[in-house]
């Protein structure tokens, strides 16, 4: 791999030509941000604005040192290497040698004992991680990795972040010391917020399967149905969550049941209702175009064979519908694992709590403590049901 | 025996089958031949109730085909269908058990047959039991759509236009595997096609259709020297009907005493086909012999020519 790399490198005039125009972009941003922006901000508490401090104030000279070659070779990489493999691994080491600096700067600013003082990832930090990010991104999707190898990987970096942070890497910085104040509750919103994402889910799927099925069967109710489906699509979020408020609010109030079951015009039961009503197009639309892709000859042969009419429908046109159907189901959770987080405006918690609370108290990193595992949720759930759609339809080529 | 008795099928204001009737012989090749709208395909559908008729009763055995619910009906009617409809998703293996699996066949039962089919059709059940559908040639394709459509030893099978994806070549060989296969399974076969020479050359007995009315259902010899109507010769084609006429005649079947100097023929090959020899040989008779070598008389060019005349 060196020696591809090495022969890559620009040793000639014709070979400067070729400057890779995304690496040249990601690296001029990298390189601004180094100069412009603070790398990581020091704040006597959580809620005063911060001093930035750079890198050189806070790493000793060696590892300063080695960060910017480190940086320096994942730039050239990024210029002028054309093997994705260099690509790849230099900018998997330049995130990790970003976040080990930044864990590095909050090690030597964080005065011992002290929970008061802040230490948060400056500017520079963030525009490093997404350019580093997308220049690995550019370069795993240029290997074109198979499904089973793209999960692989989602859970080795997963696990790596889980086992730094449990070894406590990050501990002085300012997201962490967030988390572990509020360590009780981030996991009591964190499975709020899952169980909001999957409930609608799940709700969406056992509504929408059958009424795709039937959307399938009979035509003459598609065009209702389908243009239902996209009206309630296109109104916003909160103005549902306030149409569903009345209505709710008096089932409360009629029957007492539905009020001990929690079923209120505020607090989780508005929102799981949302969710289900958003989810609805997807999983139908993608249910009728999944079942009209189905080979009418081997729907007419099983039926020709003395399958029954369920047979038929579950054995072979809801498997060879499949895939198309799990391309619904995708578009549903990255769209619910988002929107649950606007949930917390109305008491249904989850982890736009934090980002709320953040935003209200003008406290960046608590917005963050919110943000952070919502992103990385939904990227992993559209990766694993990308890699799940993938390999169903390679089957079935 | 299939009855089909005065099979009608109405769609809104049009009529698709018109009052069919016939009498399909056990263990025979029966072909239902048409243009494209002529209802050949409806009323092979409503054979395996596929298709409900408006009116009109199918006997299969004597036993009216409403008698037990339809997808039981069909787990004992076999069913190729052009294209062949495999599942996509299945292995041959899986495609061809789908029968026997939906019988509650033992697994031991099911792996047997299925090896038992592959080895009939010439597929190798080390290579192709676990391939899926997509891996296989066209005509590799067709022989499992019909190897899964006899897993279960139906006594009856339905073809709806079988061979018409297939070039001809592939489609030759899948005829003759069919003619086969029938003689080895003594399967009764209704067959809809829209090729005259397929049918000449399968079946036992032909139902012309037009317009969804059955205008003739006899042998093919009949139809050539007594049409029913001038639809059926134009059907059956006028122009080399007597061609067609030796081609349904054997050497073995006609052959006379006698010796003779000429080509040896077997006595499988039709007229047509010794005629054709004994032109290109410029010879006046050939030698009948049959596969072991003993001579079974012979065929002159004047006998032939008189097997050519209605």
């Amino acid at each position: 791999m060196s020696s591809a790399g090495l022969r890559a490198l620009p040793l000639s005039g014709a070979a400067l030509t070729r400057i890779d125009p995304l690496g040249a972009v990601l690296t001029a941003a990298g390189a601004a941000a180094l100069l412009f922006l603070p790398f990581v901000v020091f704040k006597s508490n959580r809620i005063v604005p911060g001093d930035p401090r750079s890198l050189m104030e806070v790493l000793p000279a060696w590892g300063a040192l080695g960060f910017a070659a480190l940086l320096a070779a994942a730039a050239v990489a990024a210029l002028w290497v054309a093997d994705a493999r260099v690509r790849l691994v230099l900018a998997i080491a330049g995130v990790v040698a970003v976040a080990l600096a930044a864990a590095a700067a909050g090690d030597a600013l964080t005065p011992p004992g002290d929970k008061i003082v802040r230490i948060s990832p400056g500017g520079a930090f963030w525009v490093l991680i997404v350019a580093l990010g997308l220049l690995a991104t550019d370069a795993a999707t240029r290997l074109s990795p198979g499904p089973a190898q793209r999960v692989l990987f989602l859970a080795g970096s997963l696990a790596v972040v889980v086992l730094a942070l449990a070894h406590g890497t990050f501990d002085h910085l300012s997201v962490v010391r967030e988390y572990s104040v509020n360590a009780v509750r981030f996991a009591h919103e964190a499975r709020q917020h899952l169980k909001l994402a999957f409930g609608s889910l799940a709700a969406a799927a056992v509504v929408g399967l059958p009424l795709g099925v039937l959307c399938h069967r009979i035509p003459r109710v598609r065009p209702g149905i389908l243009a239902t489906l996209n009206v309630i699509e296109t109104i916003p979020a909160i103005a549902l969550f306030g149409i569903l408020m009345a209505p709710l609010g008096a089932l409360a109030a009629a029957v007492p049941l539905a009020d001990r079951l929690g079923i209120r015009g505020i607090g989780a039961a508005p929102a799981v209702v949302a969710l289900f009503l958003y989810s609805l197009l997807p999983i139908v639309a993608n249910t009728v175009a999944g079942l009209t892709r189905v080979s009418r000859a081997a729907v007419d042969a099983a039926h020709g064979m003395g399958m029954t009419g369920w047979q038929v429908l579950t054995k072979v046109e809801l498997i060879l519908a499949l895939p198309v159907i799990l391309t619904g189901v995708r578009v549903v959770l990255v769209q619910n694992i988002g929107m649950v987080t606007v949930a917390a405006l109305i008491g249904g918690g989850g982890l736009g709590a934090f980002v709320f609370q953040g935003i209200g108290q003008t406290a960046i990193d608590l917005v963050l403590l919110g943000a952070i595992p919502i992103v990385t949720l939904a990227f992993s759930a559209a990766l694993v049901l990308d890699a799940l759609a993938e390999v169903l339809d390679r089957v079935k080529a | 025996m299939i009855t089909v008795e005065s099979l009608t099928k109405c769609y809104g204001g049009a009529t698709v089958v018109d009052g069919v009737s016939l009498a399909i012989e056990r263990n025979s090749i029966t072909a239902i031949v048409g243009t494209s709208g002529s209802g050949k395909s409806t009323l092979l559908r409503m054979i395996n109730r596929l298709v409900e008729p408006t009116s009109g009763r199918v006997l299969l055995d004597g036993h009216d085909t409403r008698d037990e619910p339809a997808y039981l009906l069909r787990r004992r009617i076999g069913y190729v269908i052009q294209g062949n409809g495999l599942f996509p998703h299945r292995t041959v293996a899986e495609n061809i058990a789908t029968v026997p699996r939906l019988l509650g066949w033992d697994a031991r039962r099911i792996e047997a047959r299925v090896r038992e089919l592959l080895e009939v059709f010439s597929l190798d059940p080390a290579t192709y039991a676990q391939a899926l559908p997509y891996q296989l040639s066209g005509g590799q394709q067709q022989r499992v759509g019909v190897a899964r459509a006899l897993a279960a030893e139906p006594a009856v099978l339905l073809m709806d236009e079988p061979f018409g994806a297939l070039d001809p070549i592939i489609r030759t060989k899948a005829q003759e595997d069919l003619l086969d296969i029938q003689r080895r399974f003594a399967t009764t076969v209704v067959l809809v096609t829209h090729d005259m020479d397929e049918a000449f050359r399968l079946a036992d007995h032909v139902a012309v259709m037009s317009g969804g009315r059955l205008l003739q259902y006899d042998r093919p010899a009949v139809l050539l020297t007594r049409p029913a109507d001038p639809f059926v010769s134009r059907m059956t084609g006028l122009a080399d009907r007597a061609m067609r006429l030796l081609s349904l005649v054997t050497a073995g079947e006609v052959a006379l005493p006698g010796a003779s100097d000429g080509p040896a023929v077997a006595p499988t090959a039709s007229l047509r086909d010794v005629l054709s020899e004994l032109l290109w040989c410029g010879a006046d008779s050939a030698r009948v012999v049959d596969a072991d070598g003993k001579p079974r008389g012979r065929l002159t060019v004047a006998a032939i020519l008189a097997h050519g005349r209605p």
